[in-house]
């Protein structure tokens, strides 16, 4: 659909991006400029586009009232653990499922796929219960094994397979010849080159942990153990009001650094997402 | 194992017939072994963590289960006789239902829609497809709460309609409009991954067939509709399961926005799922509505897999 096109089209066409652009766009500028608005003017009429009285005091708040720095902290440590550990599941099984050949590989691989059909939210009573069990309520532990181990990472296994499909099996064979055993290869080989594979995949996992909600409300009762979403829907009044401003602010150190890094690296996010057997 | 097995297999060549004794522990062998080694993690994980876990879901379901009074006691089908004649059933399908049409109708037509602009031969497309992708790495919560302060009646939204002379309603306090404003929100947070599924499709429909057809006369209507839609249709299937069963997953934002109000006009299945199993502790019940769900999601992927064979274009 790329043709040249005249220039009352292309003004026309600037002119509909840029009002489509506006929910994308003005939610997260919102968010920020009324985090720094004293409460007295965040419904002010009309509505304030830049802070009047700029301030950081809900800033200050936001640690006041929890300890959001730990908070922080949980979301973010959960987030890298459950992403190296999953790379490390779906790269292994996705390689096993492309490329070895072993009895009954189709019907596991077909069994692990099921899984797909079977999100937490299907499971989340009985894995409760099975937790605590173990004794393992009010920790992170569940939200670390579950999407590692269980459905979350079978999309991740997925993908992987799909790219070492597509990859040209000439090297591995090479090393195989030269005498390395599957997991030197596995690793010496295979695994560098699907780097863009594990970029995406990679990205997919952090954001999938980092926005997690119904399994930290149902695992978790400590506020030092929280993790960011939880957190972020705590900053009520005594009568369970939200406290904008201070919400807002936690809003904004929350989604601000993964924006700004999304921005630096927007390149390897779209097209790493595109060009990953996703493609349909 | 016999060689067939192995030649089935796609194993190199079995050794020459006549050939004595052939050590067991073969290349072969060893790199089956391998292949179990390496799914293994997977596989533990998803008996633990998915197939146990539903066998216990259907065991539960069939139990009258309430943690607060310590019972336990086999009722056999009474729970899906109480699911059958749950006054909110009605009201949490329609709104599971209603939740699900609108996203996967707004969310596939906007996608599609903003693609074929960022498909134009324009400059800056890069920085309208960083815009449009961008709520989807914003935190689901993050964005959920700046829209609910957006909504309120005093709040953005109406702001910037008074302004144009327009009198918005109180969003998320009316039946209607909490329903629209909670299907809204999650479609600006996610269609951007949508609409770069169908870049990459559309950049790969071939020009040629675009200019056979503009020598035909045929208007950019009808090629849109008999070109383009037809040799995407793989995405469009592949992004609209996606939805569906993302769709069915909601939780957070009905959670934060409306708390499944106002009545019970946005209840979803998962939301009335976890008031029921760990609100009011009925485990029993709530495993017998995840059955439901599952059931459902189950269904719906059949049906579009089976809509594959009719609609789809071709396979690549």
């Amino acid at each position: 659909m790329s043709r040249d096109l005249s220039r009352r089209t292309k003004l026309v066409l600037y002119g509909v991006l840029l009002v489509l652009a506006i929910p994308f766009v003005f939610p997260t500028w919102w968010m920020v400029t009324s985090s720094l608005k004293p409460v007295a003017d965040i419904f002010a009429f009309p509505p304030q586009l830049l802070p009047v009285h700029p301030q950081l005091d809900a800033y200050q708040r936001v640690f006041e009232l929890q300890p959001f720095g730990r908070q922080y902290l949980n979301s973010l440590y959960i987030a890298l653990v459950v992403t190296v550990g999953t790379l490390a599941v779906s790269a292994l099984s996705g390689y096993a499922f492309a490329r070895i050949r072993f009895r009954g590989q189709n019907v596991l691989f077909l069994v692990v796929l099921a899984g797909l059909l079977i999100p937490s939210e299907v499971t989340i009573v009985p894995l409760f219960q099975m937790f605590f069990k173990l004794g393992l309520i009010d920790t992170h532990w569940p939200l670390i094994l579950v999407p590692i181990l269980g459905a979350p990472s079978v999309l991740a296994t997925f993908i992987m397979r799909q790219f070492f499909i597509s990859l040209p099996g000439e090297l591995e064979e090479a090393a195989r010849v030269d005498g390395l055993g599957r997991f030197a290869t596995f690793w010496k080989v295979a695994l560098p080159l699907s780097r863009p594979a594990l970029g995406a995949v990679g990205i997919f996992t952090f954001l999938h942990s980092w926005n997690l909600y119904l399994e930290p409300i149902v695992f978790l009762s400590t506020p030092e153990k929280f993790t960011l979403p939880q957190a972020l829907t705590q900053f009520v009044d005594a009568y369970g009001g939200p406290m904008w401003n201070v919400q807002l602010a936690a809003a904004s150190l929350t989604a601000l650094p993964v924006l700004v890094v999304f921005v630096i690296a927007q390149k390897q996010f779209v097209e790493g997402l595109a060009h990953t057997g996703l493609k349909g | 194992m016999s060689q067939t097995d192995i030649r089935v297999g796609g194993a190199p060549a079995p050794p020459t017939p006549g050939q004595a004794s052939r050590p067991w522990w073969t290349s072969r062998r060893r790199d089956q072994l391998a292949g179990y080694l390496f799914i293994a993690p997977q596989l533990l994980g998803s008996l633990l963590f998915v197939f146990l876990p539903l066998g216990l879901v259907v065991w539960y379901s069939l139990h009258e289960w309430n943690v607060l009074a310590g019972t336990f006691d086999f009722v056999g089908a009474d729970n899906y006789t109480a699911l059958a004649d749950d006054p909110n059933l009605g009201s949490v399908l329609r709104a599971t239902g209603l939740f699900s049409v609108g996203l996967v109708v707004f969310n596939l037509a906007l996608a599609l829609l903003l693609a074929v602009l960022l498909n134009q031969k324009l400059r800056g497309t890069i920085v309208f497809r960083t815009i449009f992708f961008s709520p989807v790495v914003v935190s689901l919560v993050a964005w959920t709460i700046v829209w609910g302060f957006l909504l309120q009646d005093n709040g953005g939204v109406n702001g910037l309609l008074d302004t144009i002379g327009v009198d918005g309603p109180n969003w998320l306090r009316g039946e209607g409009s909490a329903m629209l404003s909670v299907i809204v929100v999650q479609v600006f947070k996610n269609v951007g991954l949508n609409m770069v599924l169908f870049l990459a499709a559309l950049q790969g429909v071939p020009a040629e067939l675009y200019e056979a057809a503009e020598v035909d006369g045929a208007s950019r209507m009808r090629q849109f509709w008999r070109i383009t839609v037809p040799l995407i249709s793989p995405t469009i299937l592949l992004t609209s399961i996606i939805t569906v069963v993302g769709s069915l997953q909601v939780f957070a934002q009905i959670a934060v926005l409306t708390q499944g109000g106002p009545g019970t006009s946005t209840t979803v299945l998962v939301y009335y799922l976890y008031q029921q199993a760990f609100q009011f502790h009925h485990f029993g019940y709530g495993a017998t509505l995840s059955i439901l769900l599952f059931g459902i999601v189950l269904a719906l992927t059949v049906l579009q897999w089976q809509m594959r064979k009719r609609w789809v274009f071709h396979e690549s």
